[in-house]
């Protein structure tokens, strides 16, 4: 290993002309570092980027302004054939006109390896994901998950650096697709290849993932592990696009060393002792995020600091949550409240116009820059 | 120099085109410019090409004439100009009457089984395989006096007791509609069957629950959604027709005199290319503004190409 | 709802158009088998084998080859197997060029942006707007004049001089054909998913074994679909070959067109059946190997 990173994107911008004519850039000053061995995901809705970005590392595009590095490499225009990267396609594209074997071997014959090697390699790399047995079928001939495996081994099998991933696991049913996440995960950990999965579904990056860029518009939005992704969102963007969040707009009243009282209006009220980022100044407009699942509920008001009067305005039962909507002076808030207790008592239930105390605990809220 | 080309798409997709594109331009674009000069043109009296600029071939076309009965120095002489209209009305005919035969067949073929479709198709493509020139011969021998449609005829006349004496039906205008039909019908099947075909027979479904009784769907859903290919089979019909000659030629005699035939003559029996030249482009013009009416309307459908 | 339900109606006039499609070649079938010389009525069959040709009048009354006289002159026609050579010649070369350069051609516009591309992809539909017979004496105009310019000016005489025939047929074959196989090609390559390509790229294939291995066995069926309608269109058409062919380039077209406008004898019903079920039996061989090949592929 030459370079700490890799991969490494510096400053990258790629610009495509719609069909009307105009210049839009997909990636728009993208930078990141992908670490050795890492399992980096990049997230974000259709038309972020992301699929833009990992084509430019695989080389199918390249960047318009700005340069893409594997292994400490600078990319320029090098094709994706000279790459030591390999990609597991969203569609599989798996070679229809070739048995298993063959989709398997065409990678090595590439690399001029001899019969009796790739023989060698490909047994194991169909070992590796169960696939033993099935050499000789179309891939027609297989189940959605097997062409998946297929695809992975294909890749797999020339050993490469880095392993592109985009969105792989789109295809499959829920189920199949849980157990497959867990499945790659186990098989990053074992060969210690670095792994750039592109995903739109945050559930399978948190899952997986040893760091995430989140995307959106061309830019990153934050670049971080789960937990801080989802803990600790720097953006509004990132608090509503992972997970969901309550959000509240208000004004810096008072600031003190690491905490600060913000005012409220919509709810004409003040929390206070709110952890906050630098830079934020006295007087500043923000906005307070509280997801839905960290905010209590109580009966009466037992401590004075940051409880509100709500009013239920509907409740949803989802089996694992009680999805609770409520109104504080005007502001629409949502509480998921975990059903630790049987519900079959309808009088469990919150009922439509019940007054309550909600209680908003100062380490789960974010205050965020106002942009 | 493999690196450059390499990265330049443009400078790839230039060089696949090449060939095609300098074939196309030696061998039908640079002809159809030769055409509109030679047709600006005076024929020589060795039947040469003399260059000039004049508009005496058109003018001769549209009906100028200066070989007057009556001593005048010029009149309107329609000759030309009936062959024109001749043409254009039986390519009219031709496409109507082979748009109305050949929607009930693909219609047919469409809805029958997906198994046997294959089989209704091959056997509309048969006759089609068959040479043109040989399709022509078989009316020949179909109509004329002592052909089958005749001996038919007589038969049946005789059985009811009705006298008949054969007649001439070759060498007739309606010959050649007969003709014309029968050589241009699989090209409009085909392209009605691609589009029927592609019907999600939902549809039918759902415009039976709407309420839509058989005739209201099929004027509702099915003849809508079939236009593409009735419009690509009418492209592939009328353009034909109007420029052919051989159909008029062997089933017309020397009676139907259509724009091909008289373009075909200039050129090898009147030996006038220029005069030629100018007829063909009228053609031409003729044909184009009616595909380009007619496509406005409803498009170019990848139809065209299926057949 | 039986979706494959069909009306009375329908049955009646899909029966009737497939008796008016097949009426004049069982038409023309039956009178190879005409006893008359004539072949204005058919008067039977030809009823005795025997050493010579017998003739009473212009009736054959028998034949080495008996009912099946017609054929056997024909056999015997040496215009007719150089007109087949012909035709046959023409449509192999055209097919072959018009597919390699069709393809190319096709490719180009699906897949490149370049600067002629909408001149390139505009001209492809020319000779599906354009009346045959106006490319056809646009195409002798050049040849001739283009050849009495150049026999004119380097002096040339005898066999030198340049002249229609083989060279020219084939030359506007090909350039009537090579927009059907680009518009058939470039039908097919629409659906043609580009991460199959990226796919072999990504695997380390460069882009000449990426088209060979990949691209090309995937719009293969595509290709050969296009160079069928190639060589039907090649072998059918008349009046391009009527406008371009010389001394020595007669294809059967030509020559079934030419006995038209003189003696027709049954000889040339013997030809059309013929010509029927070659064609009839190289299709349905085709299709049989087609259906074998999807049949592999499921």
């Amino acid at each position: 290993m030459t370079s700490e990173f890799a991969v490494e994107m510096r400053d990258v911008v790629k610009k495509f002309i719609t069909p009307e004519g105009n210049e839009m850039a997909a990636v728009d000053h993208v930078t990141m570092q992908i670490k050795n061995g890492e399992f980096f995901s990049m997230l974000g809705s259709s038309g972020c980027g992301k699929t833009t970005s990992l084509r430019m590392v695989a080389g199918f595009e390249w960047p318009t302004e700005g340069e893409v590095y594997i292994e400490g490499k600078a990319m320029g225009h090098t094709p994706p054939f000279q790459r030591k990267v390999n990609t597991v396609f969203q569609n599989y594209a798996l070679f229809q006109h070739l048995t298993v074997y063959q989709n398997l071997a065409f990678g090595l014959e590439m690399e001029g390896a001899k019969e009796d090697e790739i023989k060698k390699r490909v047994g194991r790399a169909l070992e590796m994901v169960q696939l033993t047995g099935m050499d000789r079928r179309k891939p027609k001939q297989l189940s959605g998950g097997q062409q998946q495996r297929v695809a992975l081994a294909r890749a797999l099998v020339k050993t490469p650096d880095v392993l592109l991933l985009d969105e792989p696991l789109g295809a499959l049913d829920l189920k199949l697709r849980k157990e497959m996440q867990l499945e790659l995960k186990a098989l990053q950990q074992q060969l210690g290849i670095t792994f750039i999965y592109v995903t739109h579904d945050q559930e399978e990056a948190l899952t997986m993932s040893d760091r995430i860029a989140v995307m959106s518009k061309g830019k990153i939005q934050q670049l971080g592990t789960p937990v801080e992704i989802y803990e600790r969102p720097t953006n509004k963007f990132v608090a509503d696009f992972i997970g969901e969040s309550n959000f509240l707009e208000g004004k810096i009243k008072s600031i003190s060393q690491n905490e600060a009282s913000v005012f409220v209006s919509s709810i004409n009220a003040e929390v206070v002792g709110l952890p906050i980022s630098k830079g934020l100044v006295k007087g500043e407009e923000v906005i307070v995020s509280i997801r839905p699942e960290k905010i209590h509920i109580a009966e009466k008001d037992a401590i004075n600091q940051n409880m509100f009067r709500a009013t239920v305005t509907n409740t949803v039962y989802i089996g694992v949550d009680t999805k609770v909507f409520v109104d504080v002076h005007g502001a629409k808030l949502k509480v998921w409240e975990q059903n630790r207790i049987s519900r079959l008592d309808p009088k469990s239930f919150y009922t439509v116009g019940q007054e309550v105390w909600l209680m908003l605990l100062p380490e789960n809220t974010i205050v965020l820059r106002k942009d | 120099m493999l690196q450059r080309l390499r990265e330049s798409k443009s400078a790839q997709g230039t060089l696949l085109a090449l060939p095609t594109t300098v074939w196309l331009f030696v061998l039908l674009i640079i002809p159809l410019i030769l055409t509109l000069i030679v047709s600006f043109g005076r024929r020589s009296p060795d039947g040469n090409v003399i260059y000039t600029f004049t508009f005496e071939n058109y003018t001769r076309l549209f009906g100028y004439s200066t070989n007057c009965a009556n001593g005048q120095p010029s009149c309107f002489d329609p000759l030309y100009v009936n062959i024109l209209g001749r043409s254009l009305s039986l390519a009219f005919n031709t496409t109507v009457l082979v748009i109305s035969l050949a929607y009930p067949l693909a219609y047919f073929i469409a809805r029958a089984h997906p198994k046997q479709r294959n089989m209704y198709l091959f056997m509309v493509l048969i006759p089609l395989w068959t040479n043109f020139v040989i399709r022509v011969y078989a009316w020949m021998m179909l109509l004329r006096k002592e052909g089958a449609i005749n001996i038919i005829i007589g038969w049946i006349a005789h059985f009811l007791h009705i006298p008949f004496t054969p007649f001439e039906m070759l060498y007739t205008p309606g010959a050649v509609l007969v003709g014309m039909v029968y050589e241009f019908l699989p090209f409009m099947i085909l392209p009605i069957y691609t589009s029927l075909e592609k019907i999600d027979l939902s549809l039918y479904e759902a415009a039976a629950d709407l309420g839509a009784n058989a005739i209201k769907t099929f004027l509702r859903v099915t003849l809508p959604l079939s236009m593409p290919g009735v419009v690509a089979g009418t492209i592939l019909v009328f353009i034909p027709v109007m420029g052919t000659f051989i159909v008029s030629d062997i089933l017309g005699g020397r009676q139907v005199i259509l724009v091909g035939n008289l373009i075909q003559r200039q050129f090898l029996d009147a030996r006038d290319p220029t005069f030629g030249s100018a007829a063909s482009l009228i053609l031409m013009v003729m044909t184009l503004i009616v595909t380009y009416f007619y496509t406005r309307k409803f498009g170019f459908g990848e139809e065209i190409v299926v057949a | 709802m039986n979706p494959f339900r069909r009306s009375p109606f329908v049955l009646t006039a899909a029966v009737l158009v497939y008796i008016f499609l097949y009426a004049p070649i069982i038409g023309l079938v039956l009178y190879s088998f005409n006893a008359s010389r004539a072949n204005v009525t058919f008067e039977g069959f030809i009823p005795k084998y025997s050493d010579r040709i017998v003739m009473e009048g212009s009736l054959v009354k028998s034949s080495p080859c008996g009912p099946f006289h017609w054929y056997c002159e024909l056999a015997k026609n040496n215009d007719v197997a150089e007109a087949a050579g012909n035709t046959l010649t023409i449509a192999f070369i055209a097919t072959i060029i018009s597919t390699i350069i069709g393809t190319m051609a096709a490719l180009a516009l699906q897949r490149y942006n370049f600067k002629m591309k909408p001149f390139s992809q505009l001209s492809l539909y020319i000779p599906i707007v354009i009346p045959e017979i106006v490319m056809g004496i646009g195409i002798l105009t050049l040849f001739s004049q283009f050849f009495g310019w150049v026999n004119e000016t380097f002096n040339l005489v005898g066999n030198a001089r340049l002249s229609l025939g083989m060279a020219t047929v084939t030359a506007s074959h090909i350039a009537f054909m090579v927009p059907f196989v680009a518009l058939v090609v470039q039908a097919r390559l629409q659906g043609f998913d580009k991460s199959y390509e990226e796919a072999a790229m990504d695997l380390g294939a460069n882009e000449w074994i990426t088209f060979r291995r990949i691209t090309f066995p995937i719009i293969l069926p595509g290709i050969m679909s296009g160079a069928l309608l190639a060589f039907t269109l090649s072998l059918d058409d008349f009046v391009i070959t009527f406008f371009t062919n010389g001394p020595g380039s007669t294809t059967l077209p030509i020559y079934v067109y030419g006995l038209l406008r003189r003696i027709i004898t049954p000889q040339v019903n013997a030809l059309s059946t013929v010509w029927i079920l070659v064609v009839f039996i190289a299709v349905l061989l085709l299709q049989i190997l087609q259906n074998r090949e999807s049949k592999d592929h499921s």
